[in-house]
């Protein structure tokens, strides 16, 4: 492509090259190929004349290591003993930041002075073969293994070629500048048209909403007022973009406030309700703000109206809270679609009220396909394992890279999400009550402020990404709806965000996420009731992009900054201390419009109440019908120490670690409760536990509920269950419930994030969309059921409509998902219980009932059996029993909590006595009549695995009285005996169960 | 008091622990935009110690800590001087510099570290851990007997967590691996919990050479380590604390890590 100057750059050939031999053992174990040694070597590319010895000097001072590296200059030789190569570099206009920062050094080596600018150095990464590859295996190698064919560019060389004398690619983008405004004229269009049309321009509107834009163009008024401002009749291609973007799924929510018929064949029931958001989200909140305020506590400050949550956290910070999900991106490019969907996610507690919240922690939850997946991979479908492993290293550089830790998470593996996976990204962030005297979370905003862009630049990526994840992916999915994000772009921008906000400088903020300046501008407008923005000055990675593309691109890391006009001086100087690039790009109006320009020229003029409220309500249609299920016929004489084997190496049960250590959870040094703990840090938790501060002890306990294979006996009881997995987590760490005194201080604070399948009814394309539906009723009423009886709200969240993969005339579909994502305060962190045993001789006990609820059970899933019995949920009794654990707790009379769930109290005990290097000798007789299986494996909801120190068992008795099951002692054999009757059921040593525990996931 | 600057920006994500542990310790942290020094010419020498923190300076493209290393090293100041030249005024004085992960990696980058000939070239490197991965996970690290560094007084094994994905440290030759251990500038390694050198994965989280886990320089003033004790402030932040804490209810709540701090901040204020 070029003759522009390179820098080659290699390690020296004596050092081991580690990474390339994991490579070699990567390409063998999945691909089944024989490579030889692979070496690494890096390919710097300047996209301008330079000067050799100018060349030389900045490489060997800026790129070369002195001790472990050797350089070449333009002309690069073939190394000897490599038969075949392959260059992998990124896509015009991909985020290329080694490139970047090579520039940078570029910059201070020759002190020139920092100026934002387009890239003119580009990195890519050559893999040196031994073997002599064929060309088929070469590509499968580069794109399965080594790269992505939606972002990477591959080069493949052989030896004999003659070595590298072929020029490299170079990923110089080089587009023609097309600033033209096009008309697209709906008025002759027929219905058939309107949807090719939606289709053909990734618009993803159905019919009702097409021919309302069509009609609504088409009025008298609308006509008349278009012509007195000299705008042609028809929508320019900004405004239906606009209007695509406002309107999508994604944005406004539509399935989530459809008018639904729901239908339930068990009991005849018939109803129709009016948005599944406010009837049961945003009503149990407002049930609970009720009861809330009926005791005087204040502590509910801003919900579901802003980018997170916020609650009262202490007498000077509020709470900031939000999990959102990147499903499709993550499908496509998962490392990609990973890191955009924590820095994504990032940005909204960063840009909540005025914004610049302190962010405090990272959760993660994940659900993928199988790792062994050994089904054929359909057209444009990644194999599970490198899905997982990619979203896994995207998780790795969002969070560690931006310094924030990652303290807590879960990863459920099940076939259905082998085409799409779930990426459930989630910030906290704290932020002062107020800025010098300004309330915090507050968003002012009033005519002639101005709208600056701040942080990256502007480029095609992301196009389409809002109206792209309201739709299922299939092999055309557009390749500029992925973008990479660059976390430290981003962590300079939230230094910036940080000291600005501050210092008053800032009047409010929002991030650019999905639908880019589109969504974040025209959002804002709202407040202030119209804005005018001039898309000239926005700044571009490159030339080319039309203006509507300027409007709605998803290039990562901006904010959109509301400053007043006075302040805006001394903002420019900060952002240039900290480097980061301002654009003064309008200014808000209150005219009721939405007013885009490209220097003089109208690009659009929405009406701000079309815009944001003429997108007409969906109908959907909800049919419930039980399914017939029986419990299975078990094999009799079972091998209950193999079965407690099976399940501790169980995908949904087995280790973590070689995940949860990828991922910095202490930066800040403020985690108190790690992922993993224990004297060997072997002992898996419940939930997290940070504090806020160095100067006190307050802080937050974090717990995950998710368990979509319930909703396959009931969807109900399968969300009911996940709200009560995560309440249970919280008060095993040592939480306390809320609202249970007056004024008692104790926030809860809670994310729902639904991930269903296509659930709109379509004889042919979704012939079980009603089912669909009503599941997805159901999942809401639960939540409804659960959040008003506890008294515990959600503030935030967020849906996810269709994920569902097609391709070849296939469809995968994820089961019907819910994550509820618990906060709730901890009022001094140092009463936090751990889930490992502590101490040979303390005693053991099991709080709270076992059913004969094996229904969906890890245990039935050994046999291949689903059952029938799903654990149900039993408020009543689960808050008593919730109420006495904070009474033990209260007196410190808790030595070890674990709370049971997935494999039941076998899985439970093991874990405890693995994570404190301890035995326990098990006696089941107290715990009821059922069977050895049952009480072993049962999974049934609001039950504890506890030890006490021996001196509190008369206080700990007294307290807990019929709840408590006591089981035995803890050892100091590191035995696991567990017996029943005279019949031994259990005999292991921790080494069998942690071996087994530990070895079926390495990444 | 002890005045401290901790140096901020570009990545680095450790400076509020790490003012945080000054502060416990008795001096006053001041945070700092790299840029306020680099552009603005905020004066280094109305400082005692400057802090180079942990993180991600300029996400470890080239390598760790490398383009931030270039910036120090090239960048010329308002004064025209680089910061390099600035910092050998600094040492000149009599002044100290603590760097950890990230900062330890500038360090030794800029040749700050070991430095056996206060040559200020690089001598030394850090390489990818030998897992290839990044890693958090807590290790017990030993204070070299022969070591004299202000630093490490009345340290002998201490428990500290690892955070990085490049600690491999290499010496470039063995007359320098001999010149650093006659000096006992290797004044932290690796070790098991019973004092042991750790040459085995994960008791040495990186495979680094004399499973060195951090170095000085031979005048005493200059001390770096890849392992985080500005993260272990408090004993909440051991992953073993709710046992420890129950075998011994008395046990201080104060963390291990605090005394790197307490140590050089009360060297500082004792001459």
């Amino acid at each position: 492509m070029s003759n522009y100057p390179h820098i080659f750059r290699y390690l020296r050939p004596d050092l081991a090259d580690w990474q390339g031999q994991k490579i070699v053992q990567a390409a063998e174990l999945h691909l089944g190929l024989k490579t030889g040694e692979i070496r690494l070597a890096q390919l710097f590319s300047l996209a301008e004349e330079a000067q050799e010895e100018q060349l030389l000097a900045f490489a060997e001072a800026c790129i070369q290591d002195p001790l472990t590296d050797q350089i070449e200059i333009n002309q690069l030789s073939w190394p000897a003993g490599f038969a075949s190569a392959v260059a992998i570099a990124q896509l015009p206009g991909v985020t290329d930041d080694e490139g970047r920062s090579a520039q940078m050094a570029w910059a201070d080596f020759f002190n020139l002075p920092f100026e934002p600018e387009e890239q003119r150095i580009f990195s890519q990464t050559i893999y040196l073969i031994e073997k002599d590859l064929t060309a088929e295996e070469l590509k499968a190698l580069a794109q399965r293994l080594l790269g992505n064919p939606l972002i990477h560019h591959f080069s493949y060389f052989k030896a004999q070629e003659g070595g590298f004398d072929r020029p490299f690619y170079v990923p110089k983008v080089q587009i023609q500048a097309n600033k033209e405004r096009q008309l697209i004229d709906l008025a002759p269009l027929s219905d058939e048209e309107l949807l090719r049309l939606s289709k053909e321009m990734v618009l993803a509107l159905n019919l009702a909403e097409m021919q309302a834009i069509r009609d609504y163009y088409g009025s008298e008024a609308v006509q008349t007022f278009r012509a007195t401002k000299g705008l042609p009749a028809q929508p320019t291609d900004c405004e239906l973009e606009v209007l695509a973007q406002t309107w999508s799924e994604h944005c406004k929510h539509k399935e989530f406030n459809a008018l639904i018929h729901y239908k339930n064949l068990e009991t005849g029931e018939e109803k129709d309700i009016h948005s599944l958001f406010k009837t049961f989200i945003k009503g149990a909140t407002d049930n609970v703000a009720a009861s809330l305020a009926e005791k005087g506590n204040d502590w509910l400050v801003k919900v579901f109206s802003d980018n997170a949550g916020v609650v009262k956290a202490t007498d000077k910070h509020l709470f900031v809270w939000k999990v959102e999900t990147h499903n499709s991106p993550s499908a496509l490019d998962p490392y990609g679609g990973a890191i955009t969907g924590i820095l994504g996610n990032n940005r909204d507690p960063l840009g909540t009220g005025v914004g610049g919240a302190q962010l405090l922690f990272n959760t993660n939850v994940l659900c993928f396909g199988p790792p062994n997946y050994n089904k054929t991979l359909l057209k444009g479908q990644l194999h599970p394992r490198q899905i997982m492993e990619g979203v896994v290293s995207g998780i790795e550089d969002g969070g560690n890279k931006s310094g924030v830790p990652t303290v807590n998470g879960s990863i459920v593996f099940d076939e259905r999400y082998s085409g799409k996976p779930l990426v459930y990204c989630g910030t906290a962030g704290i932020m002062p009550y107020d800025y010098l005297g300004k309330n915090s979370w507050e968003k002012p905003i009033d005519a002639n402020d101005r709208i600056i862009m701040a942080g990256g630049r502007v480029g095609k990526d992301g196009i389409h990404g809002a109206t792209f994840s309201s739709i299922e992916i299939d092999e055309h999915s557009p390749m500029s709806a992925v973008q990479i994000g660059s976390p430290i772009t981003q962590k300079m921008l939230y230094d910036f965000m940080r000291v600005a906000t501050a210092q008053g400088l800032i009047k409010c903020s929002t991030d650019n996420g999905a639908g880019g300046l589109s969504s974040s501008v025209g959002e804002l407008a709202e407040i202030s009731g119209g804005a005018l923005v001039q898309l000239e000055k926005v700044p571009l990675k490159y030339a080319g992009l039309r203006p509507w593309e300027i409007f709605v691109s998803e290039s990562q890391e901006r904010m959109t900054l509301v400053v007043e006009t006075e302040k805006w001086p001394a903002l420019e100087k900060l952002a240039q201390q900290y480097e980061v690039e301002l654009s003064d790009i309008g200014y808000f109006t209150n005219d009721g419009y939405l007013d885009i320009r490209y220097e003089e020229e109208q690009i659009a003029l929405l009406s701000m109440q079309f815009l944001h409220e003429g997108v007409p309500q969906k109908e959907m249609w909800a049919e419930w019908e039980k399914p017939e299920l029986q419990e299975p016929e078990l094999p009799e004489n079972l091998e209950y120490n193999q079965l407690l084997l099976d399940l501790m190496s169980s995908l949904n049960i087995c280790s973590r670690e070689s995940i949860i250590r990828q991922y910095d959870h202490e930066v800040k040094g403020k985690t108190i409760l790690k992922p993993l703990m224990g004297a060997k840090g072997k002992a898996p938790q419940d939930a997290a536990v940070l504090r806020f501060d160095f100067s006190d002890y307050q802080g937050v306990a974090v717990s995950n509920g998710i368990i979509p294979r319930y909703g396959d006996i009931d969807a109900y009881q399968m969300s009911a269950s996940a709200f009560d997995e995560a309440i249970r987590q919280i008060i095993s760490v040592g939480g306390r419930l809320p609202n249970m005194t007056e004024n008692d201080d104790i926030f809860w604070s809670i994310n729902d994030n639904f991930c269903v399948p296509d659930s709109e009814f379509h004889p042919e394309h979704n012939p079980d969309g009603k089912l669909k539906l009503a599941k997805l009723v159901q999942m809401c009423q639960a939540l409804y059921d659960m959040a008003s009886f506890f008294d515990i709200p959600l503030t935030s969240g967020k849906d996810s409509m269709k994920n569902d993969f097609k391709a070849e005339g296939q469809k995968i579909s994820v089961p019907p998902t819910i994550l509820y994502s618990f906060t709730a305060k901890m009022k001094d962190v140092r009463q936090t219980i751990s889930a490992e045993f502590k101490m040979p001789g303390d005693l053991i006990y099991q709080l709270g009932t076992t059913y004969n609820e094996l229904g969906a059970s890890e245990f039935y899933q050994l046999f291949g059996e689903l059952g029938a019995n799903v654990p149900k949920v039993r408020k009543e009794a689960a808050k008593a029993l919730y109420l006495k654990v904070m009474q033990a707790n209260e007196a410190k009379l808790i030595a070890s909590s674990h709370d049971l769930s997935d494999g039941g109290l076998a899985v439970a005990l093991a874990e405890s006595c693995f994570g404190g290097d301890l035995g326990a000798n098990i006696q089941l007789d107290q715990l009821g009549d059922l069977t050895a299986w049952q009480l072993l494996f049962s999974e049934s909801n609001s039950r504890f695995l506890v030890s006490i120190a021996p001196e509190n068992q008369a206080a700990f008795e007294e307290i807990m009285g019929d709840a408590a099951f006591f089981l035995g002692q803890v050892s100091d054999d590191q035995q696991l005996t567990i017996q029943l009757g005279q019949e031994e059921l259990i005999q292991l040593s921790n080494e069998q169960l942690e071996t087994a525990w530990s070895q079926t996931l390495s990444l | 008091m002890v005045q401290v600057l901790v140096l901020t920006g570009f990545g680095i994500n450790c400076e509020e622990e790490t003012a945080a542990a000054y502060q416990m310790a008795g001096a006053q942290a001041h945070i700092h935009h790299f840029n306020e020094v680099l552009l603005e010419g905020h004066d280094i020498h109305q400082y005692q110690l400057i802090h180079f923190p942990g993180g991600f300076s300029f996400g470890d493209d080239l390598a760790s800590g490398k383009v931030m290393a270039n910036k120090i090293r090239y960048k010329k100041l308002p004064n025209g001087n680089s910061l390099l030249d600035e910092l050998k005024i600094f040492l000149n004085n009599g002044h100290f510099i603590m760097g950890i992960c990230n900062g330890f990696q500038m360090l030794v980058r800029l040749g700050l570290l070991p430095n056996t000939r206060l040559s200020f070239a690089q001598q030394s490197s850090l390489l990818p851990n030998l897992s290839s991965q990044y890693e958090d996970r807590w290790v017990y690290c030993k204070v070299n007997p022969g070591s004299e560094s202000p630093f490490l007084k009345g340290i002998d094994i201490i428990p500290l967590p690892v955070r990085h994905g490049e600690g491999r440290l290499l010496f470039g030759d063995d007359t320098l691996k001999q010149i650093v251990r006659t000096k006992s500038l290797n004044c932290l390694s690796y070790c098991l919990e019973n004092g042991d050198l750790a040459t085995e994965y994960p008791a040495n989280p990186n495979g680094s050479e004399l499973s060195c886990a951090g170095l000085c320089d031979p005048t005493g003033q200059v001390f770096g380590l890849m392992p985080h004790p500005e993260a272990f402030l408090s004993l909440y932040n051991h992953p073993n604390w709710p046992k420890m804490k129950r075998q011994n209810p008395q046990l201080s709540e104060e963390g291990w890590g605090l005394k790197f701090f307490k140590n050089i901040v009360q060297h500082i204020q004792a001459n």
